[in-house]
């Protein structure tokens, strides 16, 4: 007989790889639900329900949680509004809710469910472009309207034509949140800090840079960053060297409040600018006192006194003890949208709906009046927000 | 110049935040030869109990060392209890079958943890309170130095010595190093090993919830899925040092955390998480039992 002597840690790696190979395995097992081909998709009969249903698939749950839950009670509240109304066409709308944990493959497996198990008649959701993006295709196929309340990113609606938004695009973000470092800042030299994980981010990013080269200023640095981390100091050492008047870093909250301690810390008083993934309480409180001085852009500002957002806003106080940021003020809207071509169209049938839809001309929405152009999108101003005491303050209305 | 010099710093802070956590890793594998996966998860836990700590006090409006202080043996004495918990009720039953049976266990109980923690604290990410303030920070021209850097870099060092000397200088660590050794020679000797190695868990586990309340000080977001990758860096800090060796840890993590600044500062940020992996990969390569491991036979 003959003795094997093995390292004893030979063997622990062995079982290590096994055991990453299988943490790997079961991660990437969740139910991902049934592959949707047209054929064994039954088509709702809408008609036959006593009630009309909506899905929606929303972040309650994750890293942009709040924003999933901001878009949720905005929905919500619409929901009951109409309902206490009378309802669309006689019939009560009822809200499915679906949480995809603020990962895109989620909001694929939600949306797939909701579309082929719920026979919902149309889909409410994702606040994020990457979920949108993943959800999108699905409900192309399926042929179910889809409205995304606040998915800034355009390739969310070049997806297919039965997918829309009621806000705005980042190209457009990009240039407001240029124009206003130009002409309201003066300044001329910007880092970028990007998330690379995050199609939002890359995007409004990309389109910032080129806005604000056409205005004349330079991008001196551009850097980036994954949304797992939790330290930047690397990044903003480097930045630093290069002494920027402000810094662009267009993420979500949860970093962006990390980010701005951290510039601090290094010494950076300058401001940082940002998208609307920064309109978060949370923001505030993750960042503190590091992001006085800030600006980003967003839908909308509870500070405007147009009665229309008043009586919104407290509602929407009532109802949950909360300030609606402005991805609730975008839930609300898209639900409305929804409601109001549910009314317009000839049938509830999901073809009919998306000609309605389409034809969404001038709805008196709080964020604005919203038109759908040709490309799906709404056409709308957007508001920088400044950060002043830990609160969110209107500094200047930028039209398209 | 200055950049250089700044980039030296963070790295060296990133640094010892992987060696806190490393250390707990290094400590479990050395006497017991089982990686514990969910050594980043009692981190997370750690951080947690810490968070509930300081909200249950009212620390967050009075900010003092003594804070600091309460705040650390809470979150010690929760991540130690769970520690203790893991150990009894999933370890120890499996402790005469084959290695694998408790390696997948452990991966089993990090995913418990990291899933019963979005249930219970909610999967929104939380701001960990400032329960010690140093104003303004200090700065040598343009050079910026946060005082938490250098108390953490410190605490680091420290529990690495106290470590040691707790392994080679007291009649528990030469218990600790004979169970490690061979277990059923240990017992007939009259040690009693369960203990020696409940001990053991309870010691790593509580060395992580101290990590969690540090790093929530110096990075104030805890969520539940936290310790995932600062878990795994650990890991591979503990490995590059030679997994098992207390001073090897806190070397690995050092240069892991010095790698990745000087990687992100001149280039490729994106790389941050594939250098580590990378670095585990070479080092499995070239020389498995790591920086400063000693390479031991099994006889079969």
């Amino acid at each position: 007989m003959s003795y094997k002597k093995i390292s004893v840690q030979n063997r622990f790696f062995t079982a290590y790889f096994m055991g990453l190979l299988l943490s790997q395995w079961i991660s990437g097992c969740k139910p991902h639900a049934l592959s949707l081909s047209q054929g064994n998709v039954r088509e709702p009969s809408a008609q036959n329900q006593a009630t009309i249903r909506v899905g929606e698939v929303s972040s309650m749950t994750g890293s942009e949680a709040t924003f999933g839950i901001s878009t949720h009670r905005g929905i919500e509240l619409a929901f009951e509004e109409i309902n206490q109304s009378g309802g669309v066409l006689g019939k009560k709308l009822q809200l499915m809710t679906l949480d995809d944990q603020s990962k895109p493959e989620e909001a694929a497996t939600a949306a797939t469910k909701l579309i082929s198990e719920n026979q919902i008649v149309a889909l409410l959701g994702e606040v994020a472009s990457s979920r949108s993006i993943a959800m999108a295709p699905i409900a192309q196929n399926s042929k179910t309207p889809m409205i995304s309340p606040s998915s800034t990113n355009p390739r969310v609606t070049e997806m297919g034509n039965y997918i829309f938004r009621v806000c705005f695009i980042d190209p457009f973000q990009g240039e407001v949140m240029a124009k206003f470092a130009l002409n309201d800042l003066k300044v001329k030299k910007v880092a970028v800090l990007r998330d690379v994980d995050s199609d939002y981010s890359t995007g409004l990013a990309d389109y910032f840079t080129t806005a604000f080269k056409k205005g004349g200023g330079s991008v001196v640095i551009d850097e980036s960053y994954t949304s797992s981390d939790m330290d930047f100091k690397s990044q903003l050492t480097a930045i630093r060297a290069k002494k920027p008047e402000a810094i662009l870093v267009p993420g979500y909250y949860t970093s962006v409040g990390l980010i701005a301690r951290q510039a601090r810390e290094l010494g950076l008083q300058i401001p940082l600018l940002g998208g609307d993934g920064w309109d978060s309480p949370k923001l505030v409180e993750i960042g503190g006192k590091a992001l006085e001085n800030s600006y980003f852009s967003s839908h909308y500002s509870t500070e405007n006194t147009s009665p229309k957002i008043q009586t919104f806003v407290s509602k929407f106080r009532q109802h949950y003890q909360a300030n609606p940021d402005g991805m609730a003020a975008m839930g609300y809207d898209a639900a409305m949208i929804l409601a109001d071509s549910m009314k317009r169209s000839k049938t509830l049938s999901k073809q009919d709906l998306r000609e309605a839809i389409a034809t969404t001309q001038n709805f008196p929405a709080v964020t604005g009046n919203i038109t759908l152009n040709e490309k799906r999108n709404a056409v709308k101003p957007a508001v920088v927000l400044k950060i002043v005491d830990g609160a969110f303050h209107y500094q200047t209305t930028i039209q398209p | 110049m200055i950049e250089l010099v700044q980039h030296l710093i963070n790295g060296l802070s990133m640094g010892s935040i992987y060696a806190l956590i490393a250390l707990g890793y290094t400590l479990v594998f050395g006497i017991l030869q089982l990686i514990n996966f969910a050594h980043g998860d009692i981190y997370m836990v750690g951080a947690f109990a810490g968070f509930y700590a300081i909200r249950f006090f009212g620390f967050a409006e009075h900010p003092s060392w003594l804070a600091l202080g309460v705040t650390l043996l809470f979150a010690m004495l929760g991540s130690g209890c769970l520690g203790w918990c893991i150990e009894r009720l999933a370890y120890r039953p499996l402790r005469r079958s084959p290695r694998i049976n408790a390696l997948i266990t452990a991966v089993g109980v990090s995913l418990l943890l990291e899933f019963s923690g979005q249930l219970i604290f909610g999967a929104d990410p939380k701001f960990f309170p400032q329960i010690l303030i140093f104003d303004g920070g200090w700065s040598f021209g343009e050079l910026k130095l946060n005082p938490l850097q250098i108390l953490i870099f410190l605490i680091s060092i420290a529990l690495m010595l106290a470590l040691d000397w707790l392994i080679f200088r007291t009649r528990m660590g030469r218990a600790m190093r004979a169970t490690s050794f061979n277990p059923e020679c240990a017992a007939l000797m009259g040690i009693p090993t369960d203990q020696v190695i409940s001990l053991t868990f309870v010691l790593g586990s509580a060395l992580a919830g101290a990590a969690g309340v540090l790093v929530g000080l110096a990075y104030p977001k805890i969520d539940p899925l936290m310790g995932v990758l600062p878990g795994l860096k650990a890991f591979v800090a503990a490995v590059l040092g030679g997994i098992g060796n207390v001073r090897g840890a806190v070397a690995g993590a050092m240069i892991l955390g010095l790698s990745e600044e000087f990687l992100v500062g001149y280039g490729a940020p994106t790389f941050r998480d594939a250098l580590a992996f990378g670095l585990l990969i070479i080092i499995l390569l070239f020389k498995p039992t790591g920086l400063f491991g000693i390479k031991r036979a099994e006889k079969v």
